[in-house]
C-alpha cells in the first residue's frame, strides 16, 4: 500500500505516456497490414506493399510535396521577418511596444476557424484567388507570432553586459552581434524555425479555408481520403515522420554529447 | 553618518537603461508588423464587415449594418456555441488532471529518462493530427480490445448513465469527442506544466511535509500555488484551440456532437451564407476573448503577452 | 585597426558629466591617473563610480567634458576603438565559447597573429592554464573571475578598468584575490582603475585612492593621507569612523590654534586648519587617537569629561562609547596594553594630541 502510494505518480505518469502514444503505435502497425475493404480499420494480413509502393496513392506524394514546401517556405520567412521583430521588441524601449507585444498575442489566441475564416472574406473581398499564395499567406501569419515568441524570450535573456563585453574587446558593433549575440540566439530561433515547420506542415483548419478547389495538401489529402477510406500509404508517411523526428532528435544527442565527451579527453591530454 | 545617508538616497536609477534605437527597431519591425496589419487586422475588420452585409455570393454583397443576422446566428445555433465551449472545457479539466501527474513524472521521477520522455511527449507532433486522430477510429471501434474491456468491467454503463455515450460502443459519441480532443491538445499541457514543476525545488517539499505533514495540503499550499502559471498558460493553449477545433467532433462523433466549428465551415464553405458565417465566427472570438480576460484576471498572471 | 589605438600614458578626465534625463550621475569631475598605478574609485552605491568607469571603458557616452589617454583625446572614440579594457561585475563571459576562446577574444579582433600563445600565457599569469578547453560555467565564481582577468589583461591595455570585480565572491576568497590582484598587477605594470564601495578593500589595493560622493570627487591621495587628513566630513565618516565636535576658533599663535566645543577649549594643529570656514568647521579624531586618562594625568592639551555607556571587549583592544555632557556619543578604541579598563557607568577622561586630529568644513 505504502509502495502504491509512493509510486502512484509514476504509475499514472506511465499510463498518460502510453496513451499519448498509442495512436502513433496504432499507425505503425497499420502501415504494414493489407486491409481486407476499402477501409484500414481492422487487421487483416501482413503486407509491405505500401511500404514498397508509398506513391501508388494518387494525389498523395504531390501533395506531401506540396505541403513540405509550403512548410518550408512559410518557416523560412516566419523566422527572419520573427527574428527581427523579436530583436526590436527584445532589447529596445519605443513606443507602442506594448500594443506591439498584443498584437504578436492576438493571433496565437484566435481559434484556426476565426483565423482562416477571416481571411477568407479579406481575399473574397479584394478579388485574390485561392491557391498556394493564399496558402502561403496564411501560413507565414500564423507561425509568425510563434516564431516572435520563441526567440524574443530568448533575446530578453540575454545578458546585456556580453554585448558590452565584445565591444570592450574591440568587437565593431556587427562583429560583436555575428560573435557574440547570434551564436546566444540561435538555439531560440532554431526552436522557432522548427516549430514554424511542425504548425505549417500539420494545419488543416485555416489551410482548408484558403486552398481553393484545386489546391491539396498533404493534411487536406488526408482529410479527403478519410471521407472515403484512407490509403495504407497515409500510415506509412504518419511512421516515416514519427520516427524520422525521433532519429533526429536522438543522432542530435549523440553527436552533442560525443562533442563533449571528445572535449573532455582532450583536457585530459 | 549622516552624510552616508545623503548619498545613498540620491542613488542612481537601477541598472543599466534600454536602449532607445531611433529608427532601428521599427525597420526590424516593419514586415512583421505590416504583415500582421495586413493579413491579421484587416481580415478582422473584414470579417466583421462581412457579419453585417446583405447580398448573396453571386450578386455581391452590400454593407447595410444588419444585425439581425447576429441575432439569426444566436438563435439559430446556441447550442452548437454551448456544446463547444462545455466540450472545450472538459477537454482543458481532463488535459490538466492527466498532464499534472505526467509533468510531474517527467520533472522530478523519471530520473535519467528525462529527455527520452520529453522527445516523446512532443513527437507524436510530428505525424499529421488527423492521421492520429483517424488511429482513434480504430482503437475505439467496436470489436476492438478497448470496447471490449469497457463492455466487460462496465464502464460502458457508466458512460450510459452520464450521457457520454448513447449505446455501448464507444466511438461516435461525447466520449470519443472528449478523448479525441484531450489526446491531441495534451502535449500543450504538459509543456508549460513541466516547465513550472521543474523549476520548483523539491527541498521545499521536505520542509513542507516538516511544517503541515500531510500530502494533501503540501499539494494545495506548495506545490500548486507555484505551478499556477504553467497550468494558466496551458489550459489558454488547450482551451482556445479545443474551442473552435471540429476535427475531433466530425472524425469521432455524430450528429449530436457537433461543434460550432463545424457550423463555421459549412457555412463558408459548403452552404456560402457568408454573412451568418462571419458573425458566428465574431462571436467565437469575442466569446473567447472574453472568457480568457476573465480568466487571467482571476488567476492573476497577466504576464502572458 | 591597431594603428588606431595607439596614446600610452596617463589618463586625464577633464570637467566630465553624465546625466540620465534629469538625474545627474556624474557632476563634472577632473581627475589624472598616472600611467602604471593602482588606482581605486571608492564610494558608496550610487556616487557615481560605475558611470564614470564606464564613461572610460567607451560603453556610457559623456553628457560633456573630455577623456584623454596620454595627449590623445579619446571622448569620441568607441569602446572598440579604445585600448581600455574592462573586468565586468558579472564577468560578462561569453558562455557559448571556451575558456581560451573567451582570453583570446580581443587578441583575435586585433587580429593578433600568436592569440593562442598569448591567451595560454595569460592564463598561466592567472593559474588557469589547465582549464582552457573547458567553458566558463563549468569553472568556480573564483575561476570565472580569473578569466575575466586574463581576457581583459592579455591585450596589454593603456588602463584595465575593474568593476566591482571581487563584489560577488565570498570574503576569504576576496582576500586571496585582492593579494593576487596586487601581484598581477605589478608584474604587468598596467595602469588598474578599480572600482569599489569597500573601504577595506580601496586602502589595501591601492596607490592612490579617489573618494566619490553624489557625482563629485571628495578627496584623492594616499591611503595614509586620505585616513589621517580627510578633507571632508564624508571621507571622514566613509573611510574608518570618525568623532566629529563643531568647533568655534578663538585664536591662533604660529602652528598652534585653540578654540571651542561645547564650551570646551581645545588645541588644535593651525596647519590643519582648511582654507574655506565660512560654513564653519568640525574638529574630527579617530577613535583609535582617543585615549582614556588616568585622573592625575594632567599633560594632556585637550581634555573630554564623560561618562562610559558601553564596553566591548574584542581582544586586542576595547571599543568604549563615552556620553558627553552635551548628549553627544565618542567611540574610543583603546588597545589592550595593560592600562585600566573602565567598566559602564564610571566617568572617565578623554584626551588626544592635537597633531592627531584633524580639522574640516562643516558638511554645506
Amino acid at each position: 500500500m505504502g509502495w502504491l502510494r509512493r509510486n502512484l505518480v509514476v504509475i499514472v505518469g506511465v499510463l498518460v505516456m502510453v496513451y499519448i502514444l498509442i495512436p502513433n503505435l496504432v499507425v505503425t502497425v497499420f502501415s504494414f497490414n493489407k486491409p481486407g475493404g476499402r477501409y484500414n480499420y481492422q487487421w487483416n494480413s501482413f503486407s509491405l506493399d505500401a511500404w514498397l509502393n508509398p506513391c501508388a496513392s494518387a494525389g498523395m506524394c504531390d501533395a506531401l510535396g506540396l505541403s513540405l514546401w509550403v512548410a518550408v517556405v512559410a518557416a523560412g520567412v516566419a523566422t527572419v521577418i520573427g527574428t527581427m521583430a523579436a530583436f526590436a521588441l527584445g532589447r529596445y524601449r519605443f513606443r507602442g511596444r506594448a500594443a506591439t507585444n498584443l498584437l504578436v498575442f492576438f493571433p496565437m489566441a484566435t481559434p484556426e476557424v476565426v483565423m482562416g475564416s477571416s481571411l477568407l472574406t479579406l481575399f473574397v473581398a479584394m478579388g485574390i484567388p485561392s491557391g498556394q499564395v493564399t496558402i502561403l499567406i496564411a501560413h507565414i501569419l500564423f507561425t509568425l507570432s510563434f516564431v516572435i515568441t520563441t526567440v524574443k524570450a530568448r533575446v530578453a535573456s540575454l545578458d546585456p553586459s556580453l554585448e558590452q563585453a565584445a565591444a570592450d574587446l574591440y568587437a565593431t558593433p556587427a562583429q560583436a552581434f555575428w560573435r557574440v549575440t547570434f551564436p546566444l540566439v540561435a538555439p531560440g530561433i532554431g526552436a522557432g524555425a522548427l516549430l514554424a515547420f511542425a504548425l505549417s506542415f500539420d494545419d488543416y483548419i485555416v489551410t482548408n479555408f484558403n486552398a481553393g478547389a484545386t489546391t491539396v495538401t498533404f493534411p487536406m489529402f488526408v482529410w479527403g481520403a478519410s471521407q472515403r477510406g484512407a490509403p495504407v500509404q497515409v500510415n506509412v508517411i504518419g511512421t516515416v515522420m514519427f520516427f524520422g523526428a525521433l532519429a533526429i532528435v536522438g543522432l542530435g544527442q549523440t553527436v552533442g554529447s560525443r562533442m563533449r565527451l571528445g572535449s573532455r579527453r582532450k583536457e585530459t591530454v | 553618518m549622516a552624510a552616508l545617508t545623503q548619498a545613498t538616497v540620491g542613488a542612481a536609477p537601477v541598472g543599466p537603461p534600454r536602449r532607445r534605437g531611433g529608427l532601428v527597431p521599427l525597420i526590424l519591425l516593419a514586415p512583421a508588423l505590416v504583415w500582421l496589419v495586413v493579413f491579421f487586422i484587416l481580415p478582422t475588420i473584414s470579417l466583421a464587415s462581412q457579419s453585417l452585409q446583405t447580398g448573396d455570393i453571386d450578386n455581391g454583397y452590400t454593407l447595410t449594418w444588419n444585425f439581425a443576422t447576429y441575432v439569426d446566428a444566436l438563435s439559430r445555433y446556441w447550442p452548437q456555441f454551448l456544446r463547444s465551449i462545455i466540450y472545450a472545457a472538459s477537454a482543458t479539466l481532463g488535459t490538466l488532471l492527466l498532464g499534472y501527474p505526467l509533468a510531474w513524472f517527467i520533472a522530478h521521477r523519471s530520473g535519467r529518462h528525462k529527455t527520452t520522455l520529453l522527445v516523446l511527449v512532443v513527437a507524436p507532433f510530428f505525424t499529421n493530427f488527423l492521421i492520429r486522430t483517424l488511429a482513434w477510429q480504430i482503437i475505439l471501434t467496436d470489436g476492438g480490445p478497448v470496447a471490449g474491456f469497457f463492455r466487460a468491467t462496465g464502464l460502458t454503463t457508466v458512460l450510459q448513465a452520464v450521457g457520454l455515450t448513447d449505446n455501448d460502443s464507444l466511438l461516435y459519441s461525447q466520449f470519443a469527442v472528449i478523448c479525441g480532443l484531450v489526446y491531441n491538445f495534451l502535449p500543450f499541457m504538459v509543456l508549460p506544466l513541466y516547465t513550472s514543476l521543474e523549476r520548483l525545488d523539491t527541498r521545499l517539499l521536505d520542509a513542507a511535509g516538516d511544517l503541515y505533514a500531510n500530502g494533501w495540503n503540501t499539494f494545495w499550499k506548495v506545490i500548486w500555488p507555484l505551478s499556477l502559471p504553467g497550468v494558466v498558460s496551458g489550459t489558454l493553449l488547450t482551451f482556445i484551440p479545443a474551442a473552435g477545433d471540429y476535427i475531433n467532433s466530425k472524425l469521432l462523433g455524430n450528429t449530436q456532437t457537433v461543434m460550432i466549428g463545424q457550423i463555421i465551415d459549412s457555412q463558408f464553405l459548403r452552404v456560402l451564407d457568408y454573412p451568418i458565417a462571419a458573425a458566428l465566427s465574431f462571436i467565437l472570438m469575442a466569446a473567447i476573448i472574453t472568457l480568457v480576460a476573465v480568466y487571467v484576471r482571476a488567476a492573476g498572471t497577466e504576464e502572458l503577452v | 585597426m591597431a594603428a588606431r589605438l595607439k596614446a600610452s600614458g596617463d589618463l586625464r578626465l577633464v570637467r566630465l558629466t553624465r546625466h540620465f534625463d534629469d538625474f545627474v550621475a556624474v557632476a563634472g569631475i577632473d581627475l589624472e591617473v598616472p600611467s602604471g598605478s593602482f588606482f581605486a574609485l571608492l564610494g558608496p552605491s550610487g556616487c557615481g563610480k560605475t558611470t564614470t568607469l564606464r564613461m572610460v571603458a567607451g560603453l556610457e557616452e559623456p553628457t560633456s567634458g573630455q577623456i584623454f589617454l596620454g595627449t590623445e583625446d579619446i571622448t569620441a572614440t568607441r569602446a572598440y576603438q579604445r585600448k581600455v579594457n574592462t573586468v565586468f561585475q558579472s564577468y560578462a563571459l561569453f558562455p557559448h565559447l571556451s575558456v581560451l576562446d573567451n582570453v583570446g577574444f580581443g587578441l583575435r579582433q586585433l587580429k593578433v597573429a600568436d592569440w593562442k600563445a598569448k591567451s595560454m600565457e595569460a592564463l598561466e599569469l592567472v593559474k588557469l592554464a589547465d582549464r582552457a578547453r573547458q567553458r566558463p560555467r563549468q569553472l568556480s565564481g573564483g575561476m570565472q573571475q580569473r578569466v575575466a582577468l586574463a581576457r581583459a589583461i592579455v591585450n596589454r591595455p593603456d588602463v584595465l578598468l575593474l568593476d566591482e570585480p571581487l563584489g560577488a565572491l565570498d570574503l576569504k576568497l576576496r582576500r586571496e584575490m585582492q593579494i593576487e590582484l596586487k601581484r598581477i598587477q605589478s608584474e604587468v605594470g598596467i595602469t588598474f582603475i578599480h572600482v569599489t564601495h569597500d573601504q577595506e578593500e580601496a586602502m589595501t589595493m591601492a596607490d592612490t585612492v579617489a573618494v566619490m560622493n553624489a557625482g563629485h570627487l571628495e578627496q584623492v591621495g594616499a591611503p595614509a593621507d586620505l585616513y589621517d587628513h580627510p578633507a571632508t566630513t564624508f571621507v571622514a565618516n566613509f573611510l574608518g569612523q570618525s568623532n566629529l565636535l563643531p568647533l568655534e576658533l578663538t585664536g591662533a599663535d604660529g602652528a598652534v590654534a585653540t578654540g571651542t566645543s561645547h564650551g570646551v577649549s581645545l588645541t588644535v594643529d593651525a596647519t590643519q586648519l582648511p582654507t574655506d570656514r565660512s560654513a564653519g568647521i568640525q574638529l574630527g579624531i579617530r577613535p583609535e587617537k582617543l585615549r582614556l586618562l588616568a585622573d592625575a594625568d594632567g599633560r594632556a592639551a585637550n581634555r573630554l569629561q564623560g561618562t562610559v555607556t558601553d564596553a566591548s571587549f574584542t581582544g586586542v583592544a576595547t571599543t568604549y562609547l563615552v556620553a558627553m555632557p552635551w548628549g553627544q556619543e565618542l567611540t574610543v578604541t583603546q588597545p589592550n596594553d595593560g592600562s585600566d579598563r573602565a567598566r559602564p557607568g564610571d566617568p572617565v577622561t578623554l584626551g588626544w594630541d592635537p597633531h592627531q586630529a584633524f580639522v574640516v568644513p562643516e558638511a554645506g
